[in-house]
C-alpha cells in the first residue's frame, strides 16, 4: 500500500484529507502538523508522496519542498502543495523550487484523489 | 460527517478566539511598534478559517474570510498602514465572522455578506499604503535563499533591513532524533534578541543521522551580543545594522528550553457529562455496597470475610471520590478565560460610547465549571455595560466631584468554600435611591405614601421592565434587564447581591456554585415526601420545639440570635399534609437580608447528587429545580431555594402593602 505524508496545520483539514486518502483512495497516511514535524516523520519512514500546505507555522511548505528536493534520500518523492486562492506568489515559488503540482483550497475530494492517483501511477 | 462538522466548529471557535486575543495585543502595542508575528498569526487564522469553510461548503463565510484574508495579507506585507482605525475595522469584521459561525452552529442559513465584503474592499482602497524599496538581491541576500522565502518572509526581511536592523544567520546541526526540540530551544533563544525571519532546513553536507538548519534573523543588537547566548553555533552577519547599539546586559537565560509544546486534547463537554453520569451511577452502586457490608456485619458479626468486604467498600469509596474530583477538575477552567473575552468587549464598547474606563481584573486563576463559565458570561457582560452606561459618570462630572476622570470597573473572582464569588464593581455615582422610588411610584409599583427599606428599594431594579433611564442606551439595550440577570443566576443555583454607596459606586456580587455537575445536598423529609436541598444554599440547620415558633401578624417567625427569621412550611408549598409534632427541623437558607427558615419534619443527612432536569410534566412547578436519583431506584425532587425565597420576599411585600391600605 502506498505511504503518503500529509502536512497541514489545521486539524480538521488534516483529518479530512487523511480520511479521503485512507478510506476512498486507499493509501497509508502519516500526518504531520508543520514543516518540522514533517522532517521528523520523513526521517523515520519512507513515503511515496507528500501532500503539504504552504502556509504553516514554525516551518512552511516552501522550506519543506526545498529540503526534499535537495536531499538525495528524498529528492524523488513527488510533492503536491495545497494552496489557496490569493496566494499566487507563494504557489509560483513552490512550483519553481520543485513542487510537482498544486491542489487548490477548498479541496475537492475527487480532485485530490485524481491527483494523488496520477502521482502514484494508479 | 456530523463529527467532523463539530470539530470544524470548535476549531473555528478557537481560531476566532486567537484572532481576538491577537487583535487586543495589537491594539495595546501598535503605537510602540507591533510584533509582526501577531499580524501574521491573525492572517494565518483567517487563512485556515477560509480553507475550512470552503471545505464545508459555507460559501458566504468563505467569500467573506477570503476578502478579510487578502486585507490582512496586505497589512502583513506592509501595503496597508496599521493604525487604530484599521484595528477597529478588524474588530468589527471579526464580530461579523463570529455571528456567521454562530448561525451555522445553530443550524441556520449563513447570513448575507455582500455588504460586509464591499465594506472591506472600500476600506482597503482608503488606507492603501505604499510599497517600494530595493530587491533583496540588491541588498546582498543569497539568491538561493531568496528563492525559498515566502512573500511574507521576503517582506519581513526587507522591513528589517530598511529599519536599520542587522541581518544575521545562524547555522545549526542537530541529531535526527531530537532536532525538533533543539530547534525550538534555539528559536526561542533567538526570539529573545530579535525577529526570526525564516528557518531553512538542509541536509546537503550534513553528517548522516543529523539535519542542518539555517536561521535568518533581524536584530538591532550587535553580533558580539549574541556570542554568549548562541555559543556553539556558527553566526554570520549578512547585512550590517545601522543602529547597532552596545549589547544590553543579558536578562534571558542561557540554557535553551527543551520543554515541548503542551499536550492537550479537546473534549466535547457532553462526553464529560456522560462520564459524570456513569460516575453518578457508580455512586449509587457504592451506596449499595456500603449497605450490604453493613447488613453483613449486622447479621454475621466481624468475620474475616465481612472485614474484607468492609475494606473493599472503603477503597471503592475513596477511589470513587478521587475519580469524581478528577473529572470535575477536567471541567474546570480558569475564570480568566471569560474575563479575557469580557475585556475585549469592554475595550471596544468604551471606544464606541466614548467613555474612558480602566478595567481591572483580579482572581483570574479562580476555577469554575466550563458550563457555568459560559452561562455566566452574558449576565456579567450586562452588568459591566450597565456600570459603564449608568454607573460611571461623564468625565466632567467626575472631575467636578474630585474623582479621577477615568472611571474604573473592577472584576474580581475568588473561591469561597464550594462557591465562586464574582464582584462587578464600579467607582461611579452609586444607585440613585430617590430616582428609583420616584420611578417605581410612576409605574404604580409603590403606593404614594409607602416608605421602603433600603434593600427593598435596591430590589426594585430586578423587577422586569424596570429601568431608570427613559431611553435605553443603544448598546446595552439588548432586551436584557437586571431581572434576566437575576433569573439566570437563580437557574444556575446562585444569587446576586447589590451594594451601593452614593458617590462612591456600586458592587454587584454574584455567588455561584463551583460546578453544576455533582452537588452535595441535604436530604429532608416533609410529610410523606423526601426532598433534596443543595448545600450551597444552606446557611445552617436547627432543631426547635413547636412552641419556639411565634406568630407575628399571622406569619410564623422564629427568634434566632436576636433577629426575626421568617419561616416557610415546605408542606404548605406543595400542599402536603402537615405532620403534627412538637419538634421540628429548620433549614436556614439564603444569606444576608434574604434569609428564611424552612420548616421540615426530618433531616436524613447529606448525599452527593446529580441533578437532572424535570420532564415537561413537572416543569413549571415553582420551587422545584430538578430531580435526582438517590439509590435503590428512588428519585427525589430537588428544591429550588432561590425561587422559594423570592416567593417569600414578594409575599412579604404584598402583605405589607395590604396592611398599609
Amino acid at each position: 500500500m502506498p505511504n503518503i505524508l500529509v502536512v497541514e496545520d489545521s486539524p480538521t483539514m488534516r483529518q479530512l484529507v487523511s480520511f479521503a486518502l485512507k478510506r476512498i483512495q486507499g493509501s497509508n497516511v502519516t500526518e504531520a502538523i508543520d514543516g518540522v514535524d514533517a522532517l521528523k516523520k520523513l526521517s523515520s519512514e519512507r513515503f511515496d508522496l507528500i501532500l503539504a500546505d504552504i502556509n504553516m507555522p514554525v516551518m512552511d511548505g516552501l522550506k519543506l519542498v526545498s529540503l526534499v528536493r535537495n536531499d538525495p534520500n528524498y529528492k524523488d518523492i513527488p510533492i503536491i502543495i495545497i494552496t489557496t486562492e490569493g496566494a499566487e506568489e507563494d504557489k509560483k515559488r513552490a512550483l519553481s523550487i520543485g513542487a510537482n503540482a498544486y491542489l487548490p483550497k477548498p479541496i475537492q475530494t475527487q480532485e485530490l484523489i485524481r491527483l494523488v492517483n496520477q502521482f502514484l501511477g494508479k | 460527517m456530523k463529527g467532523s462538522v463539530q470539530e470544524f466548529i470548535s476549531e473555528a471557535e478557537e481560531l476566532i478566539e486567537d484572532v481576538n486575543k491577537n487583535l487586543l495585543t495589537m491594539q495595546d502595542t501598535f503605537k510602540q511598534g507591533i510584533d509582526p508575528d501577531v499580524i501574521n498569526s491573525i492572517f494565518r487564522s483567517i487563512h485556515t478559517l477560509k480553507g475550512l469553510s470552503g471545505l464545508f461548503g459555507l460559501r458566504h463565510i468563505t467569500e467573506f474570510s477570503h476578502s478579510l484574508e487578502s486585507f490582512l495579507d496586505e497589512l502583513r506585507l506592509g501595503k496597508v498602514t496599521l493604525d487604530s482605525e484599521v484595528i477597529g475595522f478588524l474588530f468589527s469584521n471579526i464580530d461579523i465572522l463570529m455571528r456567521l459561525f454562530s448561525d451555522v452552529e445553530k443550524g441556520e442559513k449563513e447570513g448575507d455578506v455582500s455588504g460586509a465584503i464591499r465594506d472591506i474592499e472600500a476600506f482597503k482602497g482608503r488606507v492603501q499604503g505604499k510599497v517600494s524599496g530595493p530587491s533583496l538581491e540588491e541588498l546582498g541576500i543569497d539568491p538561493t535563499v531568496v528563492k525559498v522565502l515566502s512573500e511574507y518572509e521576503e517582506h519581513r526581511l526587507k522591513t528589517n533591513i530598511t529599519d536599520g536592523k542587522g541581518i544575521y544567520q545562524v547555522q545549526a546541526i542537530f541529531g535526527l532524533t531530537d532536532f525538533d526540540k533543539a530547534l525550538e530551544g534555539l528559536t526561542n533563544n533567538i526570539k529573545a534578541m530579535g525577529e526570526v525571519i525564516t528557518t531553512l532546513p538542509s541536509s546537503t553536507g550534513i553528517p548522516p543521522g543529523s539535519i542542518g538548519f539555517t536561521i535568518i534573523f533581524g536584530s538591532k543588537e550587535r553580533s558580539d551580543a549574541f556570542k554568549d547566548k548562541l555559543s556553539g553555533f556558527e553566526i554570520k552577519e549578512i547585512v550590517q545594522g545601522k543602529l547597532s547599539k552596545p549589547a544590553a546586559p543579558s536578562t534571558t537565560q542561557d540554557t535553551a528550553t527543551l520543554k515541548s509544546i503542551t499536550h492537550t486534547v479537546r473534549v466535547d463537554i457532553d462526553k464529560l457529562d456522560r462520564i459524570l453520569n456513569t460516575v453518578g451511577e457508580l455512586v449509587l452502586a457504592k451506596g449499595a455496597v456500603h449497605r450490604i457490608s453493613k447488613e453483613m456485619s449486622d447479621s454475621y458479626g466481624y468475620t474475616p470475610l465481612v472485614i474484607d468486604v468492609h475494606k473493599i467498600a472503603q477503597t471503592f469509596e475513596r477511589r470513587l471520590a478521587e475519580l469524581q474530583d478528577q473529572i470535575l477538575e477536567i471541567r474546570m477552567v480558569p475564570i480568566g478565560q471569560i474575563f479575557g473575552r469580557l475585556a475585549q468587549v469592554v475595550r471596544r464598547y468604551t471606544r464606541d460610547v466614548g467613555k474612558e474606563i480602566d478595567l481591572e481584573l483580579f482572581g483570574e486563576d479562580t476555577e469554575i465549571d466550563k458550563l457555568l463559565a459560559e452561562e455566566i458570561i452574558d449576565p456579567l457582560m450586562h452588568l459591566i455595560r450597565n456600570a459603564i452606561d449608568h454607573g460611571i459618570e461623564p468625565a466632567d462630572v467626575r472631575k467636578a466631584s474630585g474623582k479621577k476622570e477615568k472611571g474604573t470597573v473592577t472584576l474580581r473572582a475568588f473561591p469561597k468554600g464550594n462557591r465562586v464569588v464574582i464582584d462587578v464593581q464600579d467607582d461611579g455615582a452609586g444607585i440613585d435611591m430617590e430616582k428609583l422610588v420616584q420611578k417605581a411610584k410612576e409605574k404604580g409599583l409603590v403606593s404614594p405614601g409607602q416608605s421602603l427599606e433600603r434593600s427593598e428599594i435596591i430590589d426594585l431594579i430586578f423587577i422586569p421592565g424596570f429601568s431608570t433611564k427613559d431611553v435605553v442606551s443603544e448598546v446595552s439595550g439588548r432586551g436584557v434587564g437586571m431581572d434576566v440577570v437575576k433569573e439566570k443566576l437563580s437557574s444556575l443555583g446562585g444569587f446576586i447581591e447589590v451594594h451601593t454607596v452614593s458617590g462612591q459606586g456600586t458592587t454587584f456580587t454574584l455567588t455561584l456554585p463551583i460546578t453544576l455537575a455533582i452537588i452535595k445536598a441535604l436530604l429532608i423529609g416533609v410529610s410523606t415526601e423526601r426532598f433534596a436541598i443543595p448545600l450551597t444554599s444552606i446557611a445552617e440547620t436547627l432543631i426547635i420545639q413547636a412552641d419556639d415558633i411565634q406568630t407575628i401578624e399571622g406569619k410564623e417567625v422564629l427568634e434566632l440570635r436576636g433577629e426575626m427569621l421568617s419561616l416557610l412550611r415546605v408542606a404548605n408549598v406543595f400542599r402536603l399534609e402537615i405532620r403534627q409534632s412538637d419538634r421540628f427541623f429548620i433549614v436556614v437558607v439564603g444569606f444576608g437580608e434574604r434569609r428564611m427558615g424552612m420548616i421540615v419534619d426530618e433531616i436524613y443527612g447529606q448525599q452527593e447528587i446529580v441533578i437532572k432536569s424535570l420532564s415537561d410534566y413537572l416543569k413549571g412547578i415553582p420551587g422545584l429545580a430538578g430531580a435526582a436519583e438517590i439509590g435503590k431506584h428512588e428519585v427525589i425532587l430537588v428544591l429550588d431555594v432561590e425561587a422559594l425565597l423570592e416567593d417569600a420576599v414578594q409575599k412579604k411585600r404584598l402583605r405589607e402593602d395590604y396592611k398599609r391600605k
